[in-house]
């Protein structure tokens, strides 16, 4: 028998006339730390959700320790010693981490929480978590949280774990540590396989490296015998430039000036502290940083969604040169100061658009008060609607068909090509080629471009630091809520920024 | 591990949101006429019997269209079902669970009394006026008040709205005593002015007119509006709402001011048109009916014409077949509810598909 | 009249509301808005009168213990069939929890004021007696409580039905907070995906914490239609006990042990009337506006404290479906 603790045969997986897998073949064996590598959308997470029960093969069949195995439920995952940490938690908030880590389950003898707790603290030690079984899920950070869903699936005696992207939400020393316990978790004998598209954990982490791509299995490679320029070929398919054409900043005056800004969250955590700064018209300025590490609530508060507990945000008029305190106005309020401020939210579909509505009435939210009277006005909307299909090549079945049915690139574009075609003197976006494909990501970069071009100040919020380094021409790095610097574009080095995300100046830090 | 042979699941059921509209209006009507089956069969069991399968249909028409008087009773009931329904599709809209168009009537229709008592010797064309605003005033009080709430502390508006219900109840029931005919009846005297003119011979001429009108404008409200994209946008996504600078506190106790106020309209074409009076059981349950009829109607005002007379039909077209058995109407509920849940359960097969595994009998016989 | 005879009163109406809002909570716990709660009520109390009264219509002399079980029978079995048809509506066919409470509860009340008032008619029985059940669930179950003072009168007068309802208020309560079941029911309701993605059958613990809510429920139209009407059902008598469970559910922050005594509070408000001096027949009624008042005040002020172990179950009226993506 062969050393595979797993074998996927011709596993094809749809959603509706999506092929998310398509006849899929790969072994994991025994004791290895196997990564999938692939881009946003190329299945991997659908074919792991298929080995943890949540999703079921349309087609092919999956063999553990070599028998046919059918994973009905994550429950038979359990049977299966299969075990899965998602990336976005599978937590009851209410609860304590002894509650959600015993959840499920049938222990033998009476049920007793102390018991499991003290089970828990075990495999603490074991592993050097740092947590307290009583705590309450909710007033956890998100680091701790990914802890309880690995003790959690430890507990379950897990022999092959499967983690969804684990480092996204990590800091580097968290990584780390996250990497160790992996490291200890093999030494056992336990298959890990870890989801990602970050080439240098692959290469950190892995004995083998399975790539796919959009729903195709393309190959699988020990690590000591790959580079990352292969594994990126592998993943994107063809060798791409990855070249952004950049131009000289041109005509660069200041149009947004952050001073002091402070915003305090619903629990009563300060998520920016003093942050000033300021963007220029025909620029585009980067904002680094870990995932939450205050991004959101910046662009909002600039946006009017979120109220500032001190500071100003002063707007410089172009036309008029008149200057505007932006701070506590509504967006409404903004717009009819004549600020003609574009955004791009992270949550596309949450956001930045109505998923149940076509591509018309989307292209409303932003217009459907002008024009006088008491009736919405549709001549124009379509005009932009159909302007936007065709000038941005969105792949759609009609204007009216609801946004949410097309794919993410496609969403993005609607979104973008209408918060553009307000003719912007300030464009924010925020991480705005997540999860697109190539393609689709070069022409947001174009379109982000065009803009600086044409005179706007552009704030770009992204998370690929090559991205920002050859988009960008000025970046603020951005860590706990705090501004730790600022670089040139065109100077400064990963490395650099990287050290940037995760530690603060020290006379910041004393200020506390 | 080995010893439990885990079995294929038999089905899966996956979403589907691209049934053509042709598939999906046959699946209404397949579960139209089931529906109709299996009430033909539901009163066949609680009669007893008693009547003939096959003559049930034939019944039942007669009793909703038998007569003029008949054809009447149904207009008037479908008509009183649409105004409710009408009302509080702005509301279901924005995904706000109004279930208090019961007490948004009756409040409603109290209001419209209490403008009598205080104005009786008025003429009739002001104090009709009179009462029109007060109905439609109280009916918006009592959408405001849970609408503010949610708004502004996101209080649950479902058990919100449904306590507001019982609070209009007990105060009807305060006032009916005080107006009572005679001490301890429990019924107040029939109102002898404020009452809407008869228009083609009917009473209620005039409620029939305005609520077809108020189902047209309602439709156009929200569908051509700038109100009626806001509600849309709030109901879909609050944060989307904000984002574009929608006020969505105001959107809220808007809508609900509107869907309130219609409903107090309601109570207010009840008393004036139909009954002449007010009283705990007025509104008779028809703001719960509403609900589910404009829920059925996928809250298309226009559509809702059509489940509000079907909801009417059986009911009027049971009672009669009840009272010819010498039995009582609350047959039609019974009737009503086993409908409801046929034409519940076929919007499943609207929005999802069933797929069955055949895929391991393949493999086997390849084996 | 004095006091202990009135408190012996408000329990008593008290406890129809202490089943349905047992019922209620054990099925919000499960993440079911359960809307048809009032209609099961009505039902499951006319199906115990029915049951009774075909029993005793059938022997010379009818025994109340038997007439007891059979119209027990009767009202879980209704019971359970209505919340059968709520969950197949709502967790299978995933149909809105809201509108198909609604339609429950129209479908329910009109089964049971139905047959409630047609009763002889259609059964084509020679008497609607059901004078020996009744008996037998009116008798205290401490026959010696007359002896124990006004707490006697207050809290043993009462059939077995009451300590029942005690019963089951503490057993839920147990289970809800102390067993490994009571965890897992909890994370169905607070967050289905996650239950799901632990090997909870969220479907197995809807249905049956659904089933045995309405059943529970069920006794409380039992005991008001047998005990406390003396097994005579008078349409629409019942009223808005139904609801007033419901709203019992937020008034005590969705515990059954508070229930206990949130049951007991409902019942003196509800019969305020005639230990509150001064009220007259018009004032009275607002009087009976006091309980939904205070939910609507409860409920306020829960949202306004906004902590987190007094909020509703957080998928509380949702239907869960795995392959949403």
């Amino acid at each position: 028998m062969s050393n595979a603790a797993i074998e996927l045969k011709g596993i094809t997986k749809r959603f509706g006339s999506v092929v998310a897998n398509h006849n899929i073949s790969m072994t994991v064996s025994r004791g290895e730390v196997l990564s999938i590598l692939g881009e946003n959308g190329s299945g991997k997470t659908t074919l792991m959700n298929m080995l943890s029960g949540i999703y079921h093969p349309d087609e092919g069949q999956i063999f553990v320790e070599g028998e046919p195995a059918t994973i009905r439920s994550p429950k038979d995952a359990f049977r299966y010693k299969i075990g899965m940490i998602h990336q976005h938690f599978k937590l009851v908030d209410n609860l304590t981490v002894t509650e959600n880590v015993i959840l499920g389950l049938r222990e033998e003898g009476r049920f007793s929480l102390k018991k499991s707790a003290e089970k828990i603290r075990k495999i603490c030690e074991t592993y050097g978590f740092q947590i307290d079984p009583m705590k309450k899920i909710y007033e956890m950070s998100v680091s701790e949280k990914q802890t309880v869903e690995i003790i959690k699936v430890i507990y379950r005696g897990a022999e092959i774990l499967i983690l969804d992207e684990p480092t996204a939400v990590l800091t580097p020393s968290e990584t780390k540590n996250l990497f160790a316990i992996i490291r200890n978790m093999k030494k056992a004998g336990k298959s890990i396989i870890i989801i990602t598209h970050k080439l240098g954990e692959v290469m950190e982490i892995s004995d083998r490296v399975a790539v796919l791509r959009k729903g195709e299995y393309i190959g699988t490679v020990e690590t000591k015998t790959t580079n990352e320029q292969t594994l990126t070929e592998m993943m994107v398919g063809k060798k791409v430039d990855l070249n952004i054409e950049r131009t000289d900043p041109h005509d660069c005056v200041k149009r947004l000036e952050l001073t002091n800004v402070s915003v305090t969250g619903k629990d009563g955590v300060k998520i920016l502290k003093n942050v000033s700064f300021h963007a220029k018209s025909g620029e585009i300025l980067g904002i680094a940083g870990i995932a939450g590490s205050g991004q959101k609530e910046l662009l909002e508060a600039i946006a009017g969604l979120q109220k500032l507990t001190s500071g100003s945000i002063i707007y410089h008029d172009p036309k008029t040169g008149k200057e505007e305190d932006l701070r506590d106005k509504t967006p409404l309020q903004i717009r009819e100061l004549g600020v003609r401020l574009s955004f791009v939210p992270e949550d596309r579909l949450g956001m930045g658009l109505v998923g149940s509505m076509g591509i018309t009435d989307n292209m409303m939210l932003r217009s459907y008060k002008s024009g006088r009277g008491f009736f919405l006005q549709k001549k124009d909307p379509k005009g932009l609607a159909n302007k936007i299909i065709s000038d941005l090549e969105v792949v759609t079945p009609g204007t009216e068909t609801p946004v949410r049915r097309l794919s993410g690139g496609n969403i993005q574009k609607v979104l973008v090509g209408r918060e553009i075609a307000a003719a912007p003197t300030v464009l924010m976006a925020a991480y705005p080629v997540r999860g697109l494909d190539i393609n689709s990501s070069y022409m947001i970069y174009h379109l982000l471009n065009a803009q600086k071009e044409s005179g706007t100040a552009v704030i770009f919020v992204g998370e690929d630091l090559d991205v920002l380094l050859e988009l960008c021409d000025r970046i603020i790095v951005i860590c706990h809520g705090q501004i730790s610097g600022t670089v040139e574009g065109r100077k400064a080095t990963k490395e650099e920024i990287g050290l940037m995300m995760t530690n603060l100046p020290e006379e910041k830090e004393d200020a506390e | 591990m080995k010893n439990k042979t885990a079995k294929e699941p038999l089905m899966r059921i996956a979403k589907r949101t691209d049934m053509p509209v042709k598939q999906s209006v046959i699946i209404r009507a397949a579960a139209v006429v089931i529906a109709l089956l299996a009430c033909g069969v539901t009163i066949v069991a609680i009669t007893g019997g008693k009547v003939d399968f096959l003559s049930i249909y034939s019944e039942m028409f007669e009793g909703a269209f038998g007569t003029a008087r008949r054809i009447k009773i149904t207009v008037r009931d479908t008509c009183a079902l649409l105004c409710l329904a009408v009302a509080l599709a702005p509301a279901f809209k924005m995904r706000f669970w109004n279930i208090g168009a019961e007490g948004q009537a009756l409040i409603g229709a109290l209001a419209s009394c209490i403008a009598v008592k205080l104005f009786p010797n008025m003429p009739v064309a002001p104090l009709l006026l009179i009462m029109f605003f007060f109905s439609v005033l109280a009916g918006a009080l009592w959408g405001i008040i849970p609408g503010y709430f949610k708004a502004s502390l996101g209080a649950n508006e479902t058990l919100f709205t449904l306590m507001m219900n019982y609070v209009a109840i007990q105060l009807v029931k305060y006032f009916v005593v005080l107006w009572e005919k005679q001490k301890g009846s429990g019924v107040m005297s029939t109102l002898t002015t404020g009452m809407l003119p008869k228009l083609f011979g009917v009473d209620y001429g005039w409620s029939i007119v305005i609520i077809l009108i108020l189902t047209v404008l309602s439709y156009i409200y929200m569908k051509y509006t700038k109100h009626g994209y806001e509600i849309a946008v709030v109901g879909e996504s609050e944060n989307t709402a904000r984002y574009i600078g929608i006020n969505v506190k105001k959107v809220i106790i808007r809508t609900m001011a509107i869907s309130g106020g219609l409903c107090g309209l309601a109570g207010f074409l009840l008393v004036s048109g139909t009954h002449h009076l007010v009283k705990a059981d007025l509104v008779g349950g028809n703001g719960f009916t509403a609900i589910i009829v404009a829920w059925l109607a996928h809250l298309n005002p226009i559509v809702m014409t059509l489940t509000s007379f079907f909801v009417a039909f059986l009911d009027v077209g049971t009672a009669k077949i009840a009272s010819a058995c010498n039995l009582n109407d609350f047959a039609s509920d019974v009737v009503v509810g086993v409908a409801l849940f046929v034409i519940l359960s076929s919007e499943f097969f609207v929005n999802y598909k069933v797929i069955f595994n055949r895929r391991k009998k393949a493999i086997k016989e390849g084996e | 009249m004095n006091l202990a005879y009135i408190l012996s009163r408000a329990v008593a109406q008290g406890l129809p509301f202490l089943y349905g809002s047992t019922g209620e909570i054990l099925n919000e716990k499960s993440g079911n808005l359960n809307l048809g709660i009032p209609g099961i009520m009505i039902s499951g109390g006319v199906a115990g009168i029915v049951g009774a009264m075909l029993y005793e219509n059938s022997v010379a002399v009818p025994n109340g213990k038997v007439g007891l079980l059979v119209s027990l029978l009767f009202s879980l079995l209704c019971s359970v069939a209505l919340s059968l048809i709520y969950c197949f509506l709502t967790v299978t066919l995933r149909a809105n929890q809201n509108v198909t409470g609604l339609a429950i509860t129209i479908f329910g009340s009109g089964l049971g004021n139905f047959y409630g008032g047609s009763i002889t008619t259609l059964l084509g029985v020679s008497s609607s007696s059901v004078a020996a059940t009744t008996a037998a669930y009116k008798a205290p179950l401490i026959p010696f409580y007359d002896k124990l003072g006004a707490v006697g009168t207050i809290f043993f007068s009462h059939g077995f039905m009451f300590y029942l309802a005690l019963i089951i208020a503490f057993v839920s309560w147990f289970v809800l907070k102390k067993t490994r079941t009571g965890l897992n029911l909890r994370a169905v309701g607070e967050n289905p995906a996650t239950a799901d993605a632990t090997g909870i059958s969220v479907t197995k613990y809807k249905y049956i914490t659904t089933c045995i809510g309405g059943a529970i429920a069920g006794l409380g139209g039992l005991y008001y239609a047998i005990d406390y009407s003396n097994g005579l059902w008078d349409t629409n008598s019942f009223g808005d006990r139904g609801w007033l469970s419901v709203a019992l559910v937020i008034f005590v922050v969705w515990k059954p042990n508070l229930a206990v005594l949130g049951a007991f509070l409902f019942g003196g408000l509800y019969i305020a009337d005639i230990f509150v001096p001064g009220l007259t027949s018009a004032t009275k009624e607002i009087f009976k506006m006091l309980p939904y008042l205070v939910t609507i005040i409860i409920l306020i002020s829960t949202s306004l404290m906004k902590k987190k172990e007094n909020q509703p179950p957080a998928s509380l009226g949702l239907a869960y479906f795995r392959e949403e993506r």
